[in-house]
């Protein structure tokens, strides 16, 4: 590791120690690994370790890394009502996107070649649709509500006789609302649909009964629930069983539809993380909740803030707040000891305004001045009060220095403004 | 303390690789996609790596897309050509493939799913593919070739260089599976003229979960996973840093103790087959080859091999049959099968393949245990009869 950042490294654990660190609020991003699941995931880890490949079947070195497997596999479905026979491991939540809506379309093509999906699905959703659509599949786009849900008529009217998948993510990763996908998933059985649901942001946050949920597909993550990057699940129903095409072949590991050798240390710690959020999750939301609902009463009295998505039907950590006449890049840097993002991390590179918010029917300023709030495990209560403190000064100083400030201000309603073109 | 002899199946993590990555396990949270400062110092990290990892293959940094493992980093190449891709680019799908008989499922399995038509290009009976070999299979469609660098059984080294040279030629693209000679032999990517190579970092000491597949610029790939402009947008998903890192570590050592890993494990390999020529009816396969400075692959006539494997796994040594991923199967090897060995031999066959921990004492530990099996099988009737 170079000097340089072995040394970032080192200030910043340094900075952990004291008062003024960055206050990390995009647990929605990515979450760090719980201390309980680095403790499990370093057995598998290192020259004296269980470092077996659970495919080698000749020796115990095998054995006991596919026991270990094993059990991981089983406290993944634990949490989320599954039988571990339906877990397939793969590398993150975006394959398991992939393969489920790829996998599923490509098994299904002789049946009919239209899908639906919502406008606000995550990218790796969106854009294995886009893929289907250039080999020739059809998708239907969905525009949700103000609140963010889907309208159950408008998805029932999206139904064609060509329609074999449907995907709409449990709980959105920019504005946290949780979509009915009991609602949904009964419409598609109805209409025999293959029903996948992108999990990656609800499981460990709400509860998920998969043995009564009417859901055939359904993606997870490792690095959004305290477990490691670069391990994520997909559920594979399988009573009646559901058919996928694998996006990966090679040595038949998972069932023929995932082939790799499995990395034992990353599903062991991906099977903590899980085994961890169905202890604890109901005390942790509670705590969430308050801590989200004090964030919010600390800013909610200033003038021309808006929270995008249903503020109810929606995940306890989140909240994505719009504070009009501010540009939201420039309250990022603005807020420099503030870890949070004007969106999705995976689109945080582009200036483009949020397609999510866009798709909800807010305008581009309101969509430009949105910052996501994603508080998690580590969040104090301290940490709030200097997040809405932070956050107070930063908007009344940016909007002193905006001149459509100034002309809201002055009552001008800037809607009828015609600007010159230049 | 048992004794792991089964170093091409997986590696344990070096200390000094567990050490880089632990920083990012434990204290360093963020998304390398994230603007904030958590997220910098992983973009950081994942630049570095490329570096080393670049510096192992012979490449530049420009050239590395890291994956989930060597199994990712095949399919990556195969589907990315094949008309199975996104159209991003304007060229042509790859519709016919030449792979060699004994290349690993990861490459045998997506070329049979993905293009209309497969050749194969036969081995000699040491396991070389010639160029002559290569020449006769080639057609005018024929887009892409897939040769492995060094086997994964036999430890058979190809020499590629002719093989580029006439795939060339012929504007065929060629890939080369380098997942096991990595950190075994020298990699020279860009002088050899490679279009492109898989690489996996649990082969090497390094973490499972995370490969690459170094790419020349010229090769008009296709995104096979999408959903994110990661990795230049040839490789969407969030990428796992820590491994990433590890690997980096990992190939960084694996380039400056080339020649220390090499001369330890040949010493090794020596010892073994001196031993393994003393007991009788013993065959090491592709003996007169230029194999892999630690895999030795034999097999004792009328042991059948996976018995043989759980009587030394009873005395605590790890050896395998071959690939850990058929592992468990009882068909004779694919490989040994191409190099036409009789299939009794095959089913023989035990891999012993060394790694930087195995010591002389070791090996000797497992050629006594090897004699006591031996005899004391010979002298049961039933193994007679099987060893007629």
């Amino acid at each position: 590791m170079s000097k340089q950042i072995s040394q970032a490294i080192d200030n910043q654990a340094a900075n952990s120690q004291i008062s003024d660190r960055p206050i990390y609020m995009d647990y929605s991003a990515t979450t760090p690994i719980d201390e309980r699941v680095v403790t499990e995931m370093l057995k598998y880890m290192g020259p004296a370790s269980t470092f077996g490949n659970p495919a080698s079947r000749s020796h115990s070195y095998g054995w006991e890394a596919e026991a270990a497997v094993e059990q991981a596999r089983k406290n993944i479905a634990d949490l989320v009502g599954a039988n571990p026979k339906e877990i397939i491991f793969t590398s993150g939540a975006t394959e398991s996107d992939n393969l489920a809506i790829k996998g599923s379309a490509h098994f299904n093509q002789k049946r009919g070649k239209h899908i639906i999906t919502s406008k606000t699905e995550h990218k790796a959703v969106l854009d294995s649709c886009r893929q289907l659509e250039r080999e020739g599949f059809e998708v239907t786009y969905l525009d949700p509500m103000e609140n963010g849900l889907i309208d159950l008529d408008v998805f029932s009217n999206a139904i064609r006789e060509d329609t074999i998948l449907a995907s709409v993510m449990h709980v959105n990763n920019e504005i946290g609302v949780i979509q009915d996908i009991a609602a949904i998933g009964n419409i598609c059985r109805e209409n025999k649909i293959v029903f996948h649901v992108d999990a990656a942001q609800s499981a460990g946050k709400i509860e998920i009964d998969l043995a009564n949920l009417p859901v055939d597909l359904m993606s997870f993550s490792g690095h959004k629930i305290y477990g490691p990057k670069g391990i994520g699940a997909l559920y594979v129903q399988r009573k009646p069983r559901v058919r996928i095409e694998a996006q990966m072949h090679g040595g038949g590991q998972e069932r023929g539809m995932r082939s790799g050798t499995l990395a034992t240390h990353q599903i062991v710690g991906m099977g903590e993380a899980f085994r961890i959020a169905r202890q604890e999750m109901k005390a942790e939301n509670e705590r969430l909740l308050e801590l989200r609902n004090k964030l919010w009463n600390g800013v909610k009295d200033m003038e021309e803030v808006y929270v995008n998505g249903d503020l109810n039907q929606r995940v306890a950590g989140n909240i994505n707040i719009s504070f009009n006449f501010v540009e939201g890049e420039s309250l990022l840097m603005a807020l420099k000891d503030l870890a949070v993002s004007s969106g999705s991390a995976c689109t945080s590179a582009s200036l483009e305004p949020s397609y999510v918010l866009r798709a909800l029917g807010r305008n581009d300023e309101l969509a430009h001045s949105s910052i996501r709030f994603t508080l998690g495990r580590y969040t104090t209560e301290d940490e709030v009060d200097r997040a809405i403190k932070h956050l107070r000064s930063a908007v009344e100083k940016l909007r002193q220095l905006s001149p459509l400030w100034d002309m809201y201000k002055a009552g001008i309603d800037l809607d009828s403004i015609e600007w010159a073109a230049h | 303390m048992a004794i792991y002899l089964d170093n091409n199946a997986t590696t344990a993590l070096n200390q000094q690789v567990l050490d880089v990555m632990l920083p990012f396990m434990r204290r360093v949270c963020g998304n390398p996609s994230s603007l904030h400062r958590f997220g910098r110092l992983q973009r950081d990290a994942i630049e570095q790596a490329r570096e080393q990892v670049a510096k192992l293959a012979g490449a530049q940094a420009d050239q590395v897309i890291f994956t989930s493992g060597g199994t990712e980093s095949n399919n990556l190449i195969l589907r990315g050509l094949s008309a199975c891709a996104g159209r991003v680019q304007k060229k042509k799908p790859v519709k016919r493939i030449a792979v060699s008989t004994i290349e690993h499922m990861s490459v045998l399995k997506p070329a049979q799913a993905l293009f209309d038509k497969v050749d194969y290009i036969a081995v000699d009976a040491q396991g070389y593919v010639n160029q002559q070999n290569l020449e006769q299979v080639l057609d005018t469609d024929t887009g892409l070739v897939s040769v492995m660098t060094a086997n994964n059984e036999t430890g058979v080294i190809q020499s590629l260089v002719p093989l580029i040279h006439c795939c060339r030629q012929r504007g065929i693209l060629f890939h080369t599976d380098a997942t096991q000679a990595a950190g075994k032999i020298a990699l020279n990517f860009i002088a050899d003229g490679i279009h492109a190579m898989t690489l996996s970092a649990h082969k090497i000491y390094g973490p499972a979960g995370v490969g690459a597949l170094i790419v020349d610029q010229t090769v008009p790939l296709n995104a096979i996973q999408f959903g994110g402009s990661q990795e230049k947008s040839q490789r969407a998903g969030t990428e796992n840093v820590a491994a990433i890192a590890g690997f980096g570590k990992a190939a960084e050592m694996a380039s400056e103790g080339l020649l220390q890993r090499q001369t330890h494990t040949r010493q090794l390999c020596i010892l073994l087959e001196q031993g393994l020529k003393k007991i009788p009816a013993v065959t090491i396969f592709a003996e007169q080859a230029d194999r892999l400075p630690n895999t030795v692959q034999f097999a004792v006539a009328g042991f059948e091999g996976e018995s043989l494997l759980m009587q030394l796994d009873r005395k605590a040594i790890a050896v395998s049959s071959g690939s850990a991923c058929s592992s468990g199967k009882t068909q004779p090897s694919h490989v040994l099968q191409a190099m036409h060995i009789p299939d009794d031999i095959a089913l023989a066959a035990i891999r012993v393949s060394f790694g930087e921990n195995n010591t002389v004492a070791e090996v000797e530990t497992l050629l006594n245990v090897l004699h006591e099996i031996i005899n004391a099988n010979r002298r049961s009737p039933v193994m007679m009869a099987a060893s007629l």
